[in-house]
């Protein structure tokens, strides 16, 4: 990998720059106003353009100094917690919180590097989703079904 | 100071938080907030967000009484995993590593904890008596505050907040930009006018806050835990046989724990400081006022009182310009804002007036949770420590759980879930391109708040931008933040502040 590609300051630039450049293109649809009446597009204009030039020092000094290397990513865990969640979000209405609770603890019990300890995992489970009933469901009383049909 | 005034208000804060419910729930936060403030890595951003839902259906003053027990919890908790596993829960707590594990490793640990405990509670004590005192008169200051000096102490806020975070201050800046702008998104309150909502109708309310929190500290945090292979923990299991101090511990502790509080108490009720530089320069000043330098690194009691009772006394500071200006000082308290806001309080001088019960009665409660600390904590140790022994393989799906059910049950809209993935996958980046998020957070919560400021003031300037130096308070904020500004680009501060946030104990 060259150098560029790792280097911490050169990306966070790019990321303001982006980030900059997003907020000054999806404001230009808003009125400017003028400094004494200004409209909706006026301070995200200005924001926009101030993060862009912060962009360009902080990858500018990236590029010149170096800086730090951004190391590996840990792509499977953001991935698959993600999913889980997901899945929660989907299931939830659909069939109710404790199944869509085991769906969330399973799915997120397989993002570590760890090999996964199967009945380990089940009592969890267990356990965590009756503490979770009787916390959200009978103590702070929100108002979901439990399953399908109740 | 008028101390006549301070009994009346007192005692109807103690009337308020000593009821049997309040006590309660200040209970239960001091535990909750302990128990995840333990746990290495978790700091108190984290552990507010994730226990923030819990708070929702409470009425406003047993939430916020819960919430401030959570606050102190988990910084005392993230001391007590500092002093024994050496893994400091939260930044403020990397000074206590350096001591208080050198002296849990002679088997001086109980001490240690205790003079901790007692460092802590001390500058407790103090804080609440200040904010008591400092209080109303800073409120009835900020009453007569116009826009143009909010808007300047806004800029001060967020300023000094990029200035003391952790790493890079440009970056930092550029964060409190990224904030400013993902605070707009939501409807224009002027003209009514759906700003950066992709069309999605769930966003023209605006992303709320705990959402973005809980995405940022929560998700992003246990995706960065995954990314080694589980991390071994070096667990110091030794009987806590002498849990008091000598009096040779606490000859020596009392003065670094006056200085350290009133040096906390300083840069907590400074905007944008914090608890972390609060315990660094207590603990570099100690070291230059001890008799016996060489003794510290090498578990001295001073490295441990003077720091732990600063970063409370700034704790409890930080409460100052929260409560009386709402203006948050850093991110801790722009999520206790945003509680506040959640209950229908607008925060701002005028809660002092208007919610007498609810400002005095948290005053009192913190006085009770400090309390509470003490009592439990000292004979609790052992049970804390078993909690560092629970594997992160069950901790981080609970946790999870946790949050996911949290945002759901805001609006129970999935959109508020997809929301914290999103920013879970961007705090990841931002931790990857070491951006410190914590003064996003605080601009997104100030961001309306200070364009509103802006407008307001220009407007009845007639657009004249002088409007800001020539009202003397709101000159006198710019002034301070130029001086922040000048001063950190000083060659010789650089090189200090490098060297006091590098956070490296090891």
């Amino acid at each position: 990998m060259s150098k560029v590609a790792n280097n911490t300051d050169f990306w966070a630039g790019v990321m303001f720059i982006i980030f900059g450049a997003a907020a000054v293109y999806m404001s230009r649809d808003y009125p400017m106003g003028t400094a004494m009446r200004m409209g909706p597009g006026y301070f995200p204009h200005y924001l926009g353009i101030l993060m862009i030039l912060f962009g360009l020092g902080i990858g500018g000094r990236g590029l010149l100094k170096g800086s730090d290397a951004i190391g590996p990513w840990a792509f499977k865990p953001l991935i698959v917690l993600s999913l889980g969640v997901l899945s929660f979000a989907f299931l939830i209405d659909r069939i109710g919180f404790v199944p869509s609770l085991v769906a969330l603890i399973v799915i997120t019990s397989l993002s570590g590097q760890e090999k996964v300890r199967w009945l380990e995992l089940l009592i969890f489970a267990v356990v965590l989703v009756a503490g979770a009933v009787g916390l959200f469901i009978y103590a702070i009383g929100l108002p979901y079904q439990l399953f399908w049909w109740y | 100071m008028d101390l006549s005034q301070l009994f009346p208000h007192l005692y109807l804060g103690f009337s308020v938080a000593l009821s049997l419910h309040n006590l309660m729930y200040c209970f239960i936060g001091v535990v909750l907030g302990t128990a995840i403030g333990v746990l290495p890595g978790i700091g108190p951003l984290a552990t507010i967000a994730m226990l923030l839902p819990i708070t929702f259906n409470l009425p406003a003053i047993p939430a916020l009484i819960m919430l401030s027990g959570i606050y102190y919890g988990c910084q005392y908790g993230g001391s007590t995993t500092a002093i024994l596993v050496k893994l400091p829960g939260e930044s403020a707590s990397v000074v206590t590593c350096i001591d208080g594990h050198e002296m849990a490793k002679a088997g001086r640990a109980g001490p240690a904890l205790a003079i901790a405990a007692i460092g802590s509670f001390f500058a407790g004590t103090v804080g609440t008596i200040l904010i008591a005192q400092l209080g109303p008169p800073i409120a009835e200051l900020a009453l007569e505050f116009g826009a143009a000096e909010y808007f300047s102490l806004m800029v001060m806020g967020l300023i000094a907040a990029s200035i003391l975070a952790y790493g890079s201050m440009s970056k930092s800046l550029a964060m409190v930009l990224l904030g400013l702008i993902i605070g707009i998104v939501g409807t224009d309150v002027n003209s009514g006018m759906a700003r950066f909502s992709f069309g999605i109708a769930e966003l023209t309310d605006g992303i709320s806050f705990s959402v973005i929190a809980m995405g940022l500290f929560g998700v992003a945090e246990i995706v960065k835990n995954l990314e080694g292979s589980g991390g071994k923990r070096d667990l110091l299991f030794q009987k806590l046989k002498h849990l008091y101090p000598t009096k040779e511990d606490l000859k020596l502790s009392w003065k670094p724990i006056v200085r350290g509080t009133a040096l906390g108490a300083f840069f907590g009720a400074l905007p944008g400081a914090g608890p972390t530089i609060a315990a660094f320069s207590t603990y570099a000043m100690e070291k230059k006022l001890t008799k016996r330098p060489e003794l510290f690194g090498k578990g001295a009691i001073e490295g441990v009182a003077g720091p732990e009772a600063a970063n409370n006394a700034a704790a409890m500071g930080a409460f100052i310009p929260t409560l009386t200006l709402g203006i948050p000082g850093s991110g801790t308290m722009a999520l206790m804002l945003g509680a506040l806001t959640i209950q229908g309080i607008a925060p701002g001088p005028q809660v002092m007036t208007q919610r007498p019960d609810l400002f005095w009665g948290l005053i009192a409660s913190m006085y009770i949770g400090n309390t509470m600390l003490v009592i439990l904590n000292l004979p609790l140790v052992g049970l804390w420590v078993k909690l560092l022994t629970v594997p992160y393989r069950l901790l981080f799906p609970a946790i999870m759980v946790f949050m996911t059910i949290g945002v759901y049950s805001l609006n129970n809209s999935s959109v508020d879930l997809y929301m914290m993935i999103l920013f879970g996958a961007l705090g990841y980046l931002f931790l990857k391109l070491q951006c410190e998020p914590a003064p996003l957070i605080l601009a997104v919560v100030l961001g309306p708040l200070m364009e509103e400021n802006l407008r307001r003031a220009l407007l009845i300037s007639r657009g004249d931008p002088t409007v800001f130096v020539t009202r003397p308070i709101s000159l006198g904020f710019l002034i301070v933040t130029v001086v922040f500004l000048v001063v950190m680009l000083l060659p010789a501060v650089t090189a200090k502040r490098k060297e006091a946030l590098a956070g490296d104990a090891s």
